[in-house]
């Protein structure tokens, strides 16, 4: 069986585990993270990799939808922004361009080699 | 007349309106982004939430219920979380080669993100637990907010803040690299890509996979690697601030 679906179910296999993990042992990561560490030994195995493999991409590409439900809720909390006015606004724009580009210059000074031979 | 009020009233209180509205609603946006050729400021996510919201507040139905439906997409950010480690596994050789300096730019990101935010908005005047809910926008809303939760800041703004961050990371990236010049090049799209990650989380690393598959895979390690190091360190700090 190659369904997406046998995919589908390892990949809520690993959250599951994932948070049975993070809860029992009190782990300070959320489930999914734990999941996604779970799940790259996992793909190790070839016959879980082609079951995960189409899943994972068809999940991924549409990543951007699965945001839209919390953004919706989190844009009825903007009238509170009117409170703390621009300045929060200023605060937030200018620390994300710095995080952006602290990190990409970073990169830039110090440059992963990527050698496609090895992939 | 009230027939079709009956039949909208019983339409909009069931789950069915949530979930049909936000696929609905967003395949569009998701078409008029590929028509603009992707322009960063036809972003998806930003053109779904303004037009659901406005659904929303016109139509009088609460978030509440529109959440009963949407609930069963906000679900798959679980397994799609998992899924990141796919696009991982492929890099895996080159990404083991690079992870001391991987790691390296992760902690300059989450230093350069949160302590720029915390530092301008302490230089603006703002409140306390503002600047608090304002620290750990970089990581993904969920994780955000329970960070927020643990040093006194407040769980929802987090939310608004992240989802902020994500977008204005998303929209104005591209434009911050040719002012950067950080190349077009496999070398660049690592770089790229990790950086957006790094500042803008999921709604970035969306982006990123838009733009190039290696942008949108370094952006997945990026937003994991921000979540395992803010998740412990931003407690950390402001737990020996206290």
């Amino acid at each position: 069986m190659r369904t997406p679906l046998m995919g589908f179910t390892w990949l809520l296999l690993l959250q599951t585990a994932g948070e049975l993990l993070s809860r029992g042992l009190g782990l300070p990561l959320p489930g999914p993270v734990i999941g996604l560490l779970l799940l790259l030994p996992t793909l190790a195995s070839a016959r879980i990799r082609e079951q995960v493999a189409p899943c994972a991409d068809w999940l991924l590409a549409h990543l951007s939808l699965l945001f839209v439900p919390v953004a919706v809720g989190a844009m009825s909390y903007l009238p509170v922004l009117r409170e703390y006015g621009l300045r929060v606004l200023v605060a937030l724009v200018l620390s994300t361009w710095i995080g952006i580009a602290a990190t990409a210059l970073f990169l830039r000074a110090f440059p992963p080699d990527d050698d496609a031979e090895v992939r | 007349m009230p027939k079709f009020v009956e039949l909208w009233v019983y339409l909009s209180s069931t789950p069915l309106f949530g979930l049909t509205a936000t696929l609905a609603v967003y395949l569009v946006a998701a078409q008029v982004y590929a028509w603009l050729g992707q322009a960063p400021w036809a972003n998806p996510v930003l053109w779904s939430v303004v037009v659901l919201s406005v659904v929303l507040v016109a139509s009088g139905v609460r978030y509440e219920v529109y959440f009963a439906g949407a609930q069963f997409i906000h679900f798959l950010l679980g397994p799609a979380v998992v899924a990141l480690g796919w696009p991982m596994w492929q890099r895996r050789a080159v990404i083991r080669r690079n992870a001391a300096r991987l790691l390296a730019a992760a902690v300059v990101g989450a230093v350069a993100a949160s302590g720029s935010g915390f530092a301008i908005g302490w230089a603006l005047g703002l409140p306390r637990e503002v600047l608090l809910s304002l620290v750990p926008k970089s990581v993904t809303a969920p994780v955000a907010m329970g960070i927020a939760e643990h040093i006194g800041g407040l769980p929802a703004l987090t939310a608004t803040f992240a989802v902020l961050a994500g977008l204005v990371g998303a929209m104005s990236a591209r434009d911050l690299y040719r002012l950067l010049r950080i190349p077009e090049t496999p070398q660049g799209w690592i770089a790229r890509g990790f950086a957006l990650g790094t500042a803008s989380h999921g709604i970035g690393a969306a982006r990123a996979l838009h733009v190039n598959a290696d942008a949108g895979a370094y952006a997945g390690l990026a937003l994991g690697l921000q979540v395992v190091l803010q998740s412990l360190a931003i407690p950390l700090v402001f737990g020996l601030l206290r």
